[in-house]
């Protein structure tokens, strides 16, 4: 199939175009490939801002709020939501647009669901290409916005050059604050539904679990094995009310320092080698896995070798040392 | 072709309408059927259901009216959604549909009018089958 004018469109600011073309990236693996192919060098201008937390933190009103701001500033916003789809019959309930009513109109604002498809991580396979589409279709900034996470949900932070979590009052204790995961890869905290009792707390137990960060930084070399830590920011935290907006014009401020910090540092740099780095590795787990099912699933001596397994005569790790062989990718 | 295509189905209360239960019950079953559902909420403007349908991409529109509303606002949506050069979605309304109303409807291109006491598993196959892509 031929994408070009699709894309033509796209690059003049189409937004059916950019809509047709998120579809064929989240329904087809090698239009995706075309597409992406053809549009990556009109991608990179967009800022992109993550925005994670549990279910129910807020994410979705937080972002329609937000979204009103940068409209006024005659920003151009990209919106990209995940939900979850369901593990057992594969539909999806995308119910995110319900808080965002108020930004529909607004002219230069995009907003497109996504439903994770099984995916872990919080974020769909395509939600990387559904940024790139809305960076080419013209968009300063894209949000993204994760499925509702617990605790270990954390691609976020591969994708988006800041990640924001929003946590709320009376949800776990400081123990939960130093826990790993999403708490790891923050760069600012907001405390969602500051007019709960319990708000102050939670910026308590966020600092104090920052605190001991900073005091007893335990060098390890294993910080950055995975992926490199934004090394000198010190996470910030703010309280807001999405609804009332108050203590937005403060978030801004954060996200401006933050974008600053990653400007005058050698870290946006390092971030966009790693994304690089990781985005192409889940190209080749996804290419590579497709392959060896497809292998073990047609192979004549893959029947060969189960059946040596059930003898014992071979292990599995063997036997998956004899498929790496059978692939040539050794 | 490594096609994983899902269905993705829109569903609106178009107008000043605050009933939704039927829409939740109608989005929760095609879900269980396994299409992607999104839900905008209460208090749809045609304007707001058109900007949705041009930036989701929605193999079907299914309208949820109850409040007698549909004559005013159906054709303005068919008529907003032409401007935009969408016709390749199943656009469907629902609810309270006196009869007298559907060819009106149709004549809009308008597709459904399925109301209370319908059967869930008659809606699910209705979309699946009149898909136009």
């Amino acid at each position: 199939m031929d994408y070009s004018d699709l894309i033509q469109k796209l690059l003049t600011g189409n937004a059916r175009a950019a809509a047709r073309l998120i579809t064929l990236v989240e329904n087809d693996i090698e239009a995706a490939e075309n597409i992406i192919n053809a549009i990556y060098r009109h991608t990179g201008k967009a800022y992109i801002l993550g925005i994670t937390g549990p279910p129910g933190s807020g994410k979705s009103t937080f972002i329609a709020t937000l979204t009103k701001i940068y409209a006024e500033q005659g920003k151009k916003i990209g919106i990209v939501c995940v939900d979850p789809t369901s593990p057992l019959t594969g539909g999806a309930i995308l119910g995110d647009r319900i808080r965002m009513k108020d930004n529909f109109s607004l002219k230069n604002v995009f907003i497109r669901s996504m439903a994770n498809r099984g995916q872990l991580g919080g974020l769909a396979r395509a939600t990387e290409d559904a940024v790139k589409i809305l960076d080419a279709y013209g968009c300063d900034i894209i949000i993204v916005e994760t499925v509702g996470v617990g605790q270990s949900e954390v691609d976020i932070f591969k994708s988006a050059q800041t990640v924001v979590v929003l946590l709320v009052p009376g949800l776990g204790d400081d123990i939960q604050a130093i826990k790993a995961g999403i708490m790891e890869i923050t760069d600012i905290f907001v405390v969602n539904k500051m007019d709960l009792a319990g708000a102050d707390k939670k910026i308590t137990d966020i600092t104090q679990m920052l605190e001991l960060g900073m005091n007893y930084k335990y060098e390890s070399e294993k910080v950055g094995e995975n992926f490199p830590l934004k090394s000198n920011w010190t996470p910030e935290i703010v309280k807001i009310n999405s609804i009332s907006g108050e203590n937005f014009g403060k978030f801004v401020e954060l996200i401006n320092k933050h974008r600053d910090y990653l400007s005058e540092s050698d870290v946006l740099l390092d971030y966009q080698k790693n994304r690089i780095k990781n985005e192409t590795l889940q190209i080749l787990k996804h290419k590579i896995t497709e392959k060896v099912e497809g292998l073990i699933s047609s192979h004549p001596t893959i029947d060969e070798y189960i059946k040596l397994v059930m003898d014992k005569s071979l292990d599995p790790y063997s036997m998956a040392n004899l498929i790496i062989k059978l692939l040539g990718i050794e | 072709m490594t096609d994983n295509r899902k269905i993705k189905v829109l569903v609106c209360k178009p107008g000043l309408d605050g009933h939704d239960r039927g829409a939740k019950v109608l989005a929760r079953a095609l879900r269980d059927a396994g299409m992607e559902v999104i839900y905008t909420g209460l208090h749809q403007t045609p304007d707001m259901i058109v900007q949705t349908v041009l930036q989701e991409d929605p193999d079907a529109v299914m309208l949820s009216m109850l409040s007698g509303a549909h004559k005013a606002l159906c054709p303005v949506i068919m008529d907003k959604l032409k401007e935009n050069d969408i016709d390749d979605v199943l656009v469907s309304v629902g609810g309270i549909i006196p009869d007298e109303d559907k060819p009106f409807l149709e004549e809009h291109g308008l597709k459904g009018f399925y109301g209370p006491g319908t059967q869930l598993k008659t809606i699910v196959e209705f979309v699946k089958n009149n898909l136009k892509r």
